[in-house]
């Protein structure tokens, strides 16, 4: 089938969404931008297309007879092989780097304490995968990294040998893990494995074992034909594409988020490095926009900042601040000088969640002020990006909105991280089919 | 990018010959020297006592071009001027710290006078006060009122008249020891609006589809003499002859306009573009546009000097001091914001331009003060979308290369989007 496909390459990630000729959106993938956009296009691709797959299986097996339960197994149990054959591909690569001169005296002492780590972290894998376990992330590097620390230090401890030396090779490995990108042959593989494992203890499911096989093998005999990519976000101009695919990311935020919410006049869009405000008319098109300058205050990076600075997960900030009963002011977004402000205050008394309900605030207030540079905000406003996701911000956005513009319907969608890729995706099918 | 070869024409080689030999005879030691600006600059008046013009802002435009400029800078910032300061400025005072030296290599020497002919920055003013510091010489200013009502009055005319009288004139006549003459004005005068006339020539030769010049990066050549230290000599007038015949040439053969490599070779966007360009990446920052094939084809910063065309403005060797008094009123930055946006509104629609793009300086109030105000107005009248970047004079620490080219590139995409005009429905 004939497939239109939109990557967003944001500097923190990279996303994709594959839509139909029918203007359906089939997928959606997302990986880490990585230091290579390359891999991180092709990875980010090759997720929309899995996705598209359970799209496609679902529809073949229809509602009912158990299928929802089936599905929900069936993706956990694809995660878990995709994530066994590359802590298998990790290891492969970690032993070659025992090949290097410099490990010779230790090679086989070494060689067995990774095989133990690796072990391990196998026999973890169905826990990491289990109905609903609790991830923090769903990029491979972070979850082997975090395993890959703990039993290691372990490890080395017993073994005598040095962690350092240990994390040394894990951390030249997952580079080269990072930049593998999977065949559809081996994400075949994966999915009809993890179909066998779903299948081997599943109750309440209807469906019969080989119904849903060859139900699988039909979904994944259909081809699925990049008609035409278009590429947008930070990394666009390094997209191995010709120019013509490459679209401005203000264009596609504001052509997306009409698509998600069509009665949208004004976008604020946060990503990691770049705050955006952008109108748009009834069909989606950008009539203005503003952003920031060359600096970067304010932006994703700025929380992604604050939570290393506070030893805490970039995805903890917003519920911490949620539990403010005041919002401190912050007066500097500036990223450098936010560290500072932030032990100042820490050291006046000041507690944690008053402090980041502020630090909140202050992103915000530099939002609204690009927003009216852009022309101000019209019913209805849709909030995207990645910061969209943090509910504090979204809560301060929400107080700024109502104050200086009255009551207007804000949309935010689940899928708000997606809306560069999505409206890339429509301009895609848009150069094809128009 | 500098081992690339680069097209140039006849008329810039001959530019570059006269940029070269003013330069030479500013640091000869042998003429009377006096420091004044661009906007509102009285060339003519200063030659009638056979003094030479030296132009800051010039130099640190020159200094910036030779990737000179952001050292100059630090050097001033050590010495204790804030960052928000005006970089021309401070590229100016950089540039005395590390030796005075002209681009022709050779030492500036002590300027004999500063003569302030535009009050309408006010920077300018406290830039004299500092240069009256360092070289204890003469300094006078003539206050130009600022045109808030949209028009020049007689009152403001006799004012300036009455300066040149009792202050200007007087001064340069100590300075030099030259008789004012105000025959010798005249004839400065009457050649000054014969190359004015090509100049408008050359800026209306936008209007052509495709345009036979980019009229703001290559605006800020083609300007050049006018601007600076020739109006008003034989010079002048071969130069804009020249230039005249080469444009001339260039809409016989229907080429698009002149880029360092090349003919562009095809016209995609027509723009306005409101603001000074950024000095220190200009090449880099022209390219962005002629890659994605944006011409621009009228620009407020090529009538920075002096503006002629909006209301047919010539210098009259009939009137000569009042004709000085009006240039100096006339200069862009000094007209209110409504004959701004009028100015450009009505650019937008005779050079049928696809928009307004604006260049925000960081460090220039002249210019940047209003501008949103503008762009939203002039979008209003003209009903073509308008784009709005940030960059910098000279100082190359605010010029975002990712930055610019982003909003470059949407703001192309915008206009290709409201060409097409093409709607869409709801996602599935």
């Amino acid at each position: 089938m004939r497939t239109f496909i939109g990557i967003d390459l944001g500097s923190t990630t990279t996303k994709a969404v594959l839509m139909d000729e029918n203007r359906a959106v089939l997928g959606r993938g997302i990986t880490n931008s990585r230091s290579n956009y390359d891999v991180a296009a092709m990875v980010s691709k090759q997720e929309a297309k899995i996705s598209a797959r359970f799209t496609l299986f679902k529809q073949a097996l229809g509602s009912g007879g158990g299928a929802e339960l089936l599905l929900a197994d069936l993706e956990r149990n694809f995660r878990l092989e995709q994530f066994l054959s590359e802590l298998q591909q990790l290891e492969v690569t970690c032993e070659a780097y025992l090949d290097s001169p410099r490990f010779n005296e230790m090679k086989s002492a070494l060689k067995e304490a990774l095989s133990a780590v690796f072990r391990k972290i196998e026999g973890e894998a169905p826990a990491i995968y289990a109905p609903g376990a609790d991830r923090k992330s769903d990029f491979f590097r972070d979850i082997a990294g975090s395993r890959f620390m703990n039993i290691a230090e372990a490890v080395a401890k017993q073994s005598g040998l040095s962690f350092d030396t240990m994390l040394n090779i894990y951390d030249k490995s997952i580079i080269d893990i990072e930049s593998m990108v999977s065949s559809d042959e081996t994400v075949s593989a994966q999915l009809l494995n993890g179909l066998s494992r779903a299948l081997r203890h599943l109750d309440g499911v209807e469906v019969s074992e080989a119904e849903a096989q060859r139900a699988l093998k039909e979904v994944l005999d259909i081809k699925l034909e990049e008609t035409y990519v278009v590429g947008t976000g930070y990394g666009r101009v390094r997209l191995p594409f010709p120019k013509e695919h490459i679209r401005s990311e203000i264009l596609c935020h504001g052509l997306g988020a009409h698509m998600m919410f069509p009665g949208t006049r004004t976008v604020l869009d946060i990503g990691g490095q770049d705050t955006k405000g952008i109108q748009v008319d009834e069909n989606g098109i950008v009539t203005n926009f503003q952003m920031n300058d060359r600096c970067a205050a304010g932006c994703g990076r700025y929380l992604g900042y604050i939570a290393d600075e506070m030893k805490i997960g970039l995805h903890e900030l917003g519920p911490i601040a949620m539990q403010a009963t005041k919002a401190t002011k912050i007066n500097s977004t500036c990223t450098v000088f936010a560290g500072a402000e932030l032990r100042n205050r820490l050291a006046l008394g000041e507690s944690r969640a008053d402090i980041l309900a502020g630090l909140h605030r202050a992103i915000m207030l530099r939002a609204m002020s690009i927003l009216s540079r852009s022309g101000g905000v019209t019913d209805q406003f849709t909030f995207t990006g990645g910061v969209a996701k943090n509910e504090s911000a979204v809560n301060e956005l929400r107080k700024l909105i109502k104050e200086n513009y009255g009551e207007l319907t804000i949309n935010i969608s689940d899928e708000s991280i997606y809306t560069g890729a999505l409206g890339g995706a429509e301009f895609a099918r848009r150069a094809v089919m128009n | 990018m500098s081992d690339q070869k680069i097209v140039k024409s006849n008329s810039q080689d001959v530019q570059k010959e006269m940029i070269t030999r003013n330069y030479d005879k500013i640091t000869s030691g042998k003429v009377k020297v006096s420091s004044t600006f661009v906007p509102g600059n009285l060339n003519e008046l200063l030659m009638c006592f056979d003094i030479a013009n030296n132009l800051p802002e010039i130099n640190a435009i020159q200094n910036a071009m030779r990737k000179k400029s952001g050292e100059m800078i630090m050097e001033a910032e050590r010495s204790g001027h804030s960052e928000d300061v005006c970089t021309y400025v401070k590229a100016d005072i950089g540039m005395m710290a590390k030796g005075n030296i002209a681009p022709n290599g050779k030492p500036f020497p002590d300027p004999d006078l500063l003569l302030l002919s535009y009050t309408g920055c006010f920077t300018f003013l406290k830039w004299f006060e500092l240069l009256r510091e360092q070289y204890k010489c003469p300094t006078v200013m003539l206050h130009v009122p600022y045109a808030a009502d949209g028009h020049v009055t007689q009152n403001m005319r006799d004012y300036i008249v009455k300066q040149l009288k009792e202050e200007v004139i007087p001064t340069l006549e100590k300075i030099s020891g030259i008789k004012f003459d105000i025959d010798r004005l005249r004839e400065y005068l009457r050649k000054s609006a014969i190359a004015e006339d090509d100049l408008v020539w050359m800026l209306e030769s936008a209007k052509h589809k495709p345009s036979p010049i980019d009229c703001y990066f290559g605006g800020v050549y083609y300007m050049g003499p006018i601007f600076t230290a020739f109006r008003g000599t034989d010079e002048c007038i071969e130069y804009y002859k020249l230039l005249r015949e080469e444009i001339q040439e260039r809409i016989d053969k229907g080429l698009c306009a002149q880029t360092p490599e090349g003919d562009m070779a095809e016209e995609k966007y027509r723009l306005v573009v409101e603001g000074p360009p950024n000095w220190t990446s200009f090449r880099d920052f022209w390219q962005m546009f002629y890659e994605a094939g944006a011409v621009v084809v009228a620009s407020s910063y090529t009538k920075v000097g002096g503006v002629y065309d909006y209301d047919s403005f010539r210098h009259d060797p009939a009137n000569p001091l009042e004709t000085l008094a009006d240039y100096c009123l006339g200069v862009y930055t000094n007209r209110n914001l409504p004959t701004r946006v009028d100015m450009l509104a009505r650019n937008i629609i005779e050079y049928e331009a696809d928009g307004l793009l604006i260049n925000s300086i960081k460090s220039c109030n002249s210019f940047s003060a209003g501008q949103l105000v503008m762009m939203r107005e002039v979008e209003k009248l003209t009903g073509k979308p308008g784009a709005f970047i940030e960059t910098d004079l000279v100082d190359p620490r605010y010029f975002s290369a990712a930055n610019v080219k982003n909003r470059l590139e949407s703001y192309f995409q915008m206009i290709d989007q409201k060409r097409r005009a093409g709607g869409s429905a709801i996602a599935a």
